[in-house]
């Protein structure tokens, strides 16, 4: 006898951890981390997304780590994350900036700019494509070409434009409520835990590095019935915006004399939500409200669901769940909910035995309680 | 690129930021500091709290330990000290009474601590509110507002529904007639051993982002009333199969060859601690 649990753990993490390295290497092909940036472009904007860390090429070797999966790959990238010093804030981001790649209202149809429908699977049809089982790199090459000719041939405007906001069209018309732009530093939740109630710049950072299917599910969930957010998508675009830093030392603040450090692609959404409010006679009116969502990278789905869910947690008086900061909030982190799942697969003895005896005590029958 | 980690993974200024949390929840025994958790290199839910407490106070010259569920061998448990042995070279150890910082999962060691030692609980639900409250913002006010009334009704209820209160793991305590705390899911068996211990005892919930403490020397009692007092797991009548000892927290077996129920020591160090005690004692009479 002598059956001693969980004994010889050293030796089989070690030969667990072999064999996982076996399994992404025995089919003896190597994937190069140049190939995932250029050819797995939505995977790589996920996973940067929900780990809110902008780097094609770490994200890239993340998915190559973590053999494809998600949830592992965004692991590996918050957990690197956490290493790095964050010496500056960015200047505060203008989307209208952009340079826009893709832009589209679903609100009006002559929107001033017009509709730029730029890259999309929307208007594909998912009809698997076995000419790519064999894909040809000179065909490639020789497509790519002509391509690039046929642009060519589109007149180009000589000077850069940018494209107006849909809402500030509505704005005008005083459809829309102007708000004075709150210029409070926003609440770095990476710094500081969330504390509720929660401000909106909580709430948003929270969201756009949401699990995306889970945003996407809860999205889905008030836009169907549980909740109260229907909204109209007024804009949503794709594109590079510029990011800019402040010379840490300088106390003269000039714009001119900030540094740019790169761009970054990234979604952005304002949804168009209509809502009862009282006036000053204290009638209710009906008004638009804007719902905003951004993430890294193309990623559409999730910015209109999280452009939902901001306009849900912006009315927290309504009972259903989906407008509760809380519920919302606290349950759409990749690496916490899929950790806390799967740490169920931990040994449990301990806790059980302690079930299994308050359990048995209850079956002996304690004291029952007369009436 | 290869590129080293720092002395105990974080960088300096993320271990005081950890390290004022803790003197904080000292301060205030029982009481949920929130705090800035890190996303850490294993997952949330497998002892990052407690991992995160860990390497903020853990220096050149500390001995650790690290037990999951009574067992050093056990697979979380040797990650996490591969973990912290990697960033830090620390001397790893199985006996309690070697170590000076402890980090353990759900369990607290059979042989008494000393003033000498810290141990590091892991958390996974730190709010020994949420089953009666699921909004945080509602059980942090029920804290400040020292209204407890829903948890003594939980146990009330247990009370009326099953003849006894019916909690398994994590039963609730109070510290320093205070603040009700989630011991973490310790059996029964361990709540007494809080109860003015020598030690310092921290617990660090990872993914709920909040670390709290019992001082040494500090009151915790487990919620009872007076005519249905605390039980703990009754372990009446068994003994260890391998060690014989009986008033320690026991693994429920089945034997693989005569398929009877057989029990073990949970706490292993201390099996193997009390097997050894034993040989040499036989040597000893032996030998005389």
């Amino acid at each position: 006898m002598g059956y001693v649990p969980v004994k010889g753990g050293t030796q089989a993490i070690d030969a667990s951890i072999k064999r996982l390295k076996y399994e992404r290497l025995k089919g003896q092909e190597v994937i190069e981390i140049n190939t995932i940036m250029s050819t797995m472009r939505a995977m790589v904007d996920q996973v940067m997304s929900e780990s809110s860390l902008y780097s094609p090429y770490l994200a890239a070797l993340a998915i190559k780590q973590a053999e494809g999966s998600m949830e592992e790959a965004v692991f590996l990238m918050r957990a690197h994350r956490s290493t790095l010093p964050r010496p500056y804030y960015s200047q505060t981001v203008e989307p209208e900036k952009m340079f826009v790649e893709r832009r589209i209202s679903a609100s009006f149809k002559d929107i001033p700019g017009g509709q730029l429908l730029g890259a999309t699977y929307d208007y594909t049809h998912r009809l698997l494509d076995f000419n790519l089982i064999e894909e040809n790199p000179v065909e490639n090459m020789q497509w790519l070409q002509s391509y690039k000719e046929a642009l060519n041939q589109v007149a180009s405007l000589d000077k850069v434009i940018y494209f107006p906001k849909v809402v500030d069209y509505l704005r005008e018309e005083g459809l829309f409520e102007t708000h004075e732009a709150d210029n409070t530093p926003p609440i770095d939740i990476t710094k500081q835990s969330l504390q509720f109630p929660s401000t909106r710049s909580e709430r948003l950072q929270v969201l756009t590095r949401g699990q995306t299917g889970a945003v996407t599910s809860l999205g889905y969930a008030s836009l169907r019935g549980y909740g109260q957010v229907h909204p109209n998508v007024g804009e949503v675009r794709v594109g590079a915006v510029p990011i800019y830093v402040q010379h840490p030392n300088e106390t003269e603040q000039n714009e001119e004399d900030e540094f740019y450090i790169g761009e970054i692609t990234v979604t952005e959404v304002e949804s168009f939500v209509p809502n009862n409010v009282k006036n000053e006679n204290n009638e209710y009116e009906l008004e638009l409200e804007i719902g905003y969502g951004i993430c890294y990278g193309q990623n559409e789905t999730k910015a209109i669901a999280m452009s939902i869910l901001d306009q849900c947690l912006e009315h927290q008086e309504s009972d259903f769940p989906t407008h509760d900061e809380e519920f919302v909030l606290l349950h759409i982190d990749s690496v916490e909910s899929t950790g806390f799942i799967s740490h169920l697969k931990l040994p449990h003895y301990v806790t059980f035995q302690s079930k299994l005896d308050s359990i048995r005590q209850v079956k002996k029958g304690g004291q029952k309680v007369e009436n | 690129m290869k590129t080293n980690t720092h002395f105990a993974f974080f960088d300096e200024g993320s271990k005081k930021e950890i390290r004022r949390a803790i003197m904080k929840a000292v301060a205030i025994p029982g009481y949920q500091v929130p705090f800035a958790s890190r996303e850490m290199p294993i997952a949330r839910g497998w002892g990052t709290g407690g991992l995160q407490i860990t390497l903020s106070i853990i220096g050149k010259s500390d001995v650790l330990k690290v037990i999951d569920q009574g067992a050093d061998e056990s697979v979380n448990a040797v990650s996490i000290k591969k973990l912290v042995h990697e960033t830090t070279g620390v001397e790893l150890t199985e006996q309690t009474a070697e170590a000076s910082i402890i980090q353990s999962r759900h369990r607290i060691p059979e042989v008494p601590l000393t003033k000498d030692q810290i141990i590091v609980l892991q958390v996974p639900m730190p709010e020994p509110l949420r089953k009666v409250e699921a909004r945080e913002y509602m059980t942090k006010r029920m804290h400040s507002e020292d209204d407890y009334s829903g948890v003594w009704l939980m146990l009330f209820e247990q009370i009326m529904k099953y003849g006894k209160t019916a909690t398994s793991a994590d039963h609730p305590v109070y510290v320093n007639d205070r603040y009700v705390m989630a011991p973490s899911p310790i059996p029964r068996f361990d709540n007494g051993k809080m109860h003015q211990t020598d030690a310092l005892i921290l617990l660090g919930a990872g993914r709920e982002k909040k670390i709290y403490a019992v001082p040494p020397y500090t009151n915790v009692e487990s919620l009872a009333f007076e005519d249905y007092p605390f039980t703990v797991e009754s372990f009446e009548g068994q003994q260890c199969l391998l060690c014989g000892s009986t008033d320690v927290f026991l693994d429920e077996l089945i034997d693989k060859e005569s398929g009877k129920t057989i029990y073990q020591c949970n706490d292993t160090s201390y099996c193997m601690d009390q097997l050894n005690k034993k040989e040499e004692a036989e040597v000893q009479t032996s030998y005389a």
